[in-house]
């Protein structure tokens, strides 16, 4: 499973876009100057996000088609970061997180106090239940996800990871890393999984 | 934890949210919107944008400010007061300020310089709040954009400042941050895509850059206010989960220069009316 995966970010890195090689037009230190004195009023706290990670800026360079030995190195560099349950129970409550993954709360600069917890807003970006039908369509469908993939454990462990830190199986992929960042908790995303995963759940009905 | 001490406030101005209910009825909004847009092939006159861009006009014309002067004698770019056409070449280099400039900046510049304005007094309150008449400065470019209408954008990249800045704000569009690793193109690289109901343009594409840049400012349903390039990108970064940009800072020139590259030839069709 692993292999295929790998197998087929690298094909996916294979055809990326041609200008993905090409050198940059102009300084990324020249770039990264503009915009951080475009944010001169903002907190320091708050000018620290606009700093990027060693994955941020390769795939800010290759316009997320990374070379193969770029993308092996952050694969493993992804990988590593990825905390797992101590009781080692990968999937939660899927009605809890059938909440997450309609929330798109937290970490706007107006979601300060915070008044909820932090949601996945999976929905934004993906079908699951096919009784939602206000689904986005950057990622792709997840409708019966795992009903598909026959509930194995292996696809569970490989979900979990996918929410964690999704880098650690796509290189440059679009979503973001929500328990490597910790936007989420490890809770969080044990009930995540459980939405996509759990065979009561109406993402597999 | 703040961003800005005026937070508060553009909290209430963006008022947007992801909650589900929201976005089950954007649905139903984009079919008002179509309704609006049906009374507007009938009735042009009837979107409420050109009412900012009346009181724009009649902003520009008046004797403001500690010089108590109009801004009559601004230039846009193409020389003293000549404000027809001038939007189709912004973002521009000004010599005078020696920095390139897209309208608003420029509108800022003007106020400061032909009317004497304090520039954090103009800067105060740069956006309208939900169903507000659009502010001083929206409706100053709504007026001035208004006057481009029917023509094409056609960007100057004859100095090299400009050339940078469109190389910069290409960069900026790919470029990744934030906590959720966001850039401009997470949701602008690709044909057909949408969050939730809300259909996406694929700016990285001409032709569908073509179809969508030059409608701002534009007049918005959802919101019932005007709405400005500098406020659709300010934004777009909060949704990224940065903190509010600057008005009329480097990275918002940076990339309104690459989407009207990415425009150019396109129709200038401001003020028009979107979801």
């Amino acid at each position: 499973m692993r292999h295929a995966l790998l197998a087929a970010a690298l094909v996916l890195t294979a055809v990326g876009p041609a200008h993905a090689q090409k050198k940059p037009a102009v300084d990324p230190a020249i770039v990264d100057k503009a915009l951080k004195g475009s944010f001169a009023t903002a907190a320091p706290d708050w000018q620290a996000r606009l700093d990027q990670d060693e994955t941020q800026k390769l795939c800010s360079q290759y316009r997320n088609a990374p070379p193969r030995a770029v993308a092996e190195a952050m694969i493993a560099r992804e990988k590593a970061n990825i905390a797992y349950p101590a009781d080692g129970k990968l999937m939660g409550d899927w009605k809890k997180g059938e909440g997450l993954a309609q929330s798109g709360y937290g970490w706007r600069f107006t979601d300060y106090p915070a008044r909820n917890a932090n949601g996945g807003n999976c929905y934004a970006c993906h079908q699951l239940d096919k009784k939602e039908l206000s689904f986005g369509t950057l990622g792709p469908s997840l409708l019966e996800y795992g009903k598909i993939r026959k509930f194995t454990e292996a696809e569970v462990k490989a979900v979990y990871e996918r929410i964690y830190n999704p880098h650690a199986a796509i290189p440059c992929a679009n979503m973001p890393r929500m328990g490597a960042s910790k936007f989420l908790t490890v809770d969080q995303i044990k009930d995540l999984v459980a939405y996509v995963m759990s065979p009561e759940s109406p993402v597999n009905k | 934890m703040s961003a800005h001490p005026s937070l508060a406030v553009l909290a209430l101005v963006l008022g947007l949210s992801t909650l589900a209910a929201d976005v089950r009825a954007q649905d139903d909004t984009e079919k008002e919107v179509e309704k609006y847009r049906q009374m507007l092939k009938a009735d042009p006159w009837s979107n409420p944008a050109l009412l900012d861009a009346d009181r724009g006009e009649a902003l520009w014309k008046e004797k403001r400010g500690p010089k108590a002067a109009s801004l009559e004698k601004c230039d846009l770019g193409k020389g003293p007061g000549k404000v027809e056409g001038a939007f189709a070449e912004l973002p521009r280099y000004f010599k005078d300020a020696d920095r390139v400039m897209d309208l608003e900046t420029r509108i800022v510049w003007c106020m400061e310089k032909s009317q004497g304005f304090d520039r954090k007094d103009i800067l105060k309150r740069p956006y309208s709040k939900a169903n507000q008449s659009g502010t001083e400065l929206e409706a100053l470019a709504t007026y001035v954009a208004s006057k481009s209408n029917g023509l094409t954008y056609t960007p100057r990249l004859r100095h090299a400042k400009e050339r940078q800045t469109l190389a910069i704000g290409t960069a900026l569009f790919y470029r990744r941050q934030g906590p959720m690793d966001f850039s401009c193109a997470t949701c602008h690289a690709e044909s057909g895509r949408r969050i939730r109901l809300q259909g996406l343009p694929f700016l990285g594409k001409p032709e569908e850059a073509r179809k969508v840049v030059g409608e701002w400012p534009a007049y918005r349903v959802s919101q019932g206010t005007v709405m400005t390039m500098q406020h659709r990108i300010a934004d777009c970064y909060w949704q990224m989960r940065l903190p509010l940009i600057d008005y009329g800072s480097d990275a918002t020139v940076a990339l309104t220069m690459f989407l009207v590259n990415q425009a150019k030839g396109g129709p200038i069709t401001a003020p028009t009316i979107k979801r």
